[in-house]
């Protein structure tokens, strides 16, 4: 079968009641929680984990698509209304969509994000679609010393190659590493680093972690903030359709942003926060009305938006076709598929061909009901941007440990989140990113199999691992990745590498 | 989060707290080789066993270690903000006394205490009544999930008068 009639199969799939349902839940959660402010998609994703437990597969993975995308629409949402934006791939947005709804031009600058995100979610969701079959073949020929070869290349990408130290991106991911050792080893079945705790035997859960990183170590660093007055939202006046001269000055942008977003994302070296700056330079030089640029440009609010959102669908080419995260987001999303024994990769698209199908047509059905669900319902996104902080974050915290009691209600398990969620507040106070860490504890052990996989078939011959041309290749791109921003970073142009720091949260 | 472009600061002396930080990187190090060194015995017939990649992970975070000792002689770590310790006090204390009363006391009051501690650090300190909002809207929380998503949450005497 091409991919057409897979993509058909996957609807008629996705087109079923049942999973429809899920999808509109999903979407409606995503945003709502998106919307919140200092809260983004990785979070949304790990917070919403728990709701898909009871479901099966199927059904809880289309939902998982709707809040992944939900996710991503709520946090245009509250960097153009609020400018705090949840998530660093909004900041872009923020700079110029605030300026607009300022000048009480928020209607149509959400419009546009959100008509943006709708053209290139579709464009791009079907160009994971067509794309995907192509890598799964590639990928297929891999062998371990290959995989291992991509994941050091994701490992430098997430950590060190952006933000602003090297020192403090490769602490975090080593940090990461080291929690993944803790547990029963997967290949001798030997116990490490759990200090004979039955608890820790299965090793630290991925969305403990993530949630005690992003969800408390967030709530603790903004709290230990004290008040600084309150945020201003800025009100949507006017109407909040666009007027043909938005339009002829928005679609362009959104095909451009498009075309810059899908391909970074895309690339197993993730970060969509480079797409969206990227597109907001183009747009700023391209454009036929220059001064508008810093007081509100619809160009700067489009494109980024769109390039911010082809890049979460790109994300999902390395973590579909290679398992491979390259985003906080993308890393819980592989906890969301392993929670039922469920490996992405190429294996996935020949053993459940349903599932991931279903799953991308999926994508295609929440986008279409976003846009939809969008617009009308924008008053009710900005009163949740009204809730007052200590109900708001008391919220987030009962949320937060909901999840983690409703998968496992131990007291050890509590005393992890609230170990880690200390761990994820130091890291804040300190400049140390987030990311990594929650890359790390879920990539090491596949990055370790794989390693010692190779060496096993070369029995121990270290030289294996450089025998291949594209492990050869994909290991000088990853010693680039580290080595140039560091030569860069001491001649002290380190500042337009922390600008692309690759914090989500 | 956003750690902007801060700039960087030279100060005279060694940053205390990146010391630490180092330190902190030593011991996970130093406790990483002592487990491992356990185990060494019983994979010890292939060149790479279960121990070789904790080793690399420890070594790798010795150096990093030094290189944090190192950029903390010379000041290179950003500069804090102050930090106001009460509100995370509040925080960590809601924590504890929902992870030690979830058993006892079911989900709903132990989550009601977590929640009102909450609120409490970002300044909602009327605990008469943030405690007993706390609780009913962790209730309805409890038969959402538990209820209607059978989600397996702790239930307590509030929980069980109902249901």
């Amino acid at each position: 079968m091409n991919t057409f009639e897979f993509l058909l199969q996957g609807l008629v799939i996705a087109a079923q009641p049942m999973n429809l349902l899920y999808a509109l839940i999903g979407v409606t959660l995503g945003t709502a929680v998106g919307v919140l402010p200092g809260i983004g998609p990785a979070l949304t994703v790990a917070l919403l984990l728990p709701v898909t437990y009871q479901l099966d597969p199927a059904g809880s993975l289309i939902m998982f698509a709707g809040i992944y995308y939900g996710g991503m629409y709520g946090g245009s949402t509250t960097s153009i209304l609020l400018n705090t934006p949840g998530e660093s791939a909004s900041i872009v947005t923020a700079l110029e969509g605030n300026k607009m709804a300022r000048a009480g031009r928020g209607g149509p600058a959400l419009a546009t994000a959100a008509i943006g995100s709708f053209v290139a979610g579709l464009i791009a969701t079907l160009g994971l679609a067509f794309i995907a079959p192509f890598i799964v073949k590639v990928a297929l020929v891999f062998g371990p010393r290959e995989y291992f070869a991509l994941m050091v290349l994701a490992f430098v990408t997430v950590s060190s190659a952006f933000g602003d130290s090297t020192l403090r991106g490769l602490t975090s991911l080593f940090v990461g590493l080291a929690l993944a050792m803790v547990g029963i080893d997967q290949l001798s079945g030997q116990a490490r680093l759990s200090f004979g705790i039955p608890d820790l035997l299965d090793g630290v859960e991925v969305t403990t972690l993530a949630v005690a990183m992003f969800a408390i170590g967030e709530s603790l660093y903004i709290a230990a903030q004290g008040d600084r007055g309150p945020d201003r939202i800025e009100a949507v006046k006017g109407s909040v359709w666009m007027s043909a001269a938005d339009w002829a000055r928005s679609w362009k942008p959104w095909l451009r942003g498009t075309a810059i977003g899908f391909p970074i994302g895309a690339m197993p070296a993730g970060g969509a926060e480079i797409g969206t700056f990227l597109s907001y330079a183009t747009e700023k030089r391209l454009t036929k009305h220059p001064e508008e640029f810093g007081n509100g440009a619809i160009e700067g609010v489009a494109g980024p938006e769109a390039a911010n959102n082809a890049s979460a669908a790109g994300t999902l080419v390395p973590l579909l076709t290679l398992g491979l995260p390259t985003t906080a987001t993308a890393a819980i999303m592989l906890a969301g598929f392993q929670q039922y024994g469920l490996q992405p990769g190429p294996l996935l698209f020949a053993t459940n061909p349903q599932l991931v199908w279903g799953l991308i047509a999926s994508l295609l059905i929440a986008n279409l009901m976003l846009l939809v669900l969008n617009l009308p319902l924008i008053g009710l996104w900005v009163k949740l941007l009204s809730i007052p902080k200590p109900w708001l974050y008391a919220g987030i915290l009962l949320f937060a440990t909901l999840g983690t009691i409703g998968a496992n209600p131990s007291v050890f398990e509590l005393g992890m989140l609230l170990a880690f969620g200390l761990l994820g507040y130091a890291m804040r106070v300190f400049g140390y990113p987030i990311a990594p860490v929650v890359v790390g504890l879920i990539l090491g052990p596949l990055a370790e199999q794989q390693l010692r996989r190779a060496l096993a078939i070369s029995q121990g011959d270290l030289t294996t691992l450089v025998a291949s041309p594209v492990a050869v290749v994909l290991l000088l791109i990853a010693a680039a990745a580290l080595i140039v921003p560091l030569i860069l970073r001491a001649r002290g142009r380190g500042q337009v590498l922390s600008q692309l720091a690759a914090s989500e949260d | 989060m956003t750690n902007g472009s801060k700039p960087v600061h030279v100060k005279r002396r060694p940053d205390g707290a990146a010391l630490v930080i180092a330190a902190v990187l030593a011991v996970i190090a130093g406790v990483m080789f002592w487990d491992v060194s356990r185990l060494a015995g019983a994979a010890g017939y292939s060149q790479v066993g279960p121990t070789t990649v904790p080793y690399v992970i420890a070594i790798c975070l010795l150096g990093l270690a030094v290189w944090t000792v190192f950029e903390a002689w010379r000041g290179d770590f950003p500069e804090r903000e102050h930090q106001q310790l009460g509100p995370i006090f509040w925080i960590v204390a809601g924590l504890v006394a929902q992870m030690l009363l979830l058993k006892i006391a079911g989900f709903s009051i132990a989550t009601g205490l977590l929640f009102a501690f909450t609120a409490a650090a970002f300044g909602q300190r009327k605990l008469w009544k943030t405690i007993p909002i706390g609780i009913v809207f962790a209730f309805v929380v409890w038969v959402i999930f538990s209820k209607l998503l059978q989600l397996s949450l702790p239930a307590g005497p509030l929980e069980h008068l109902f249901f």
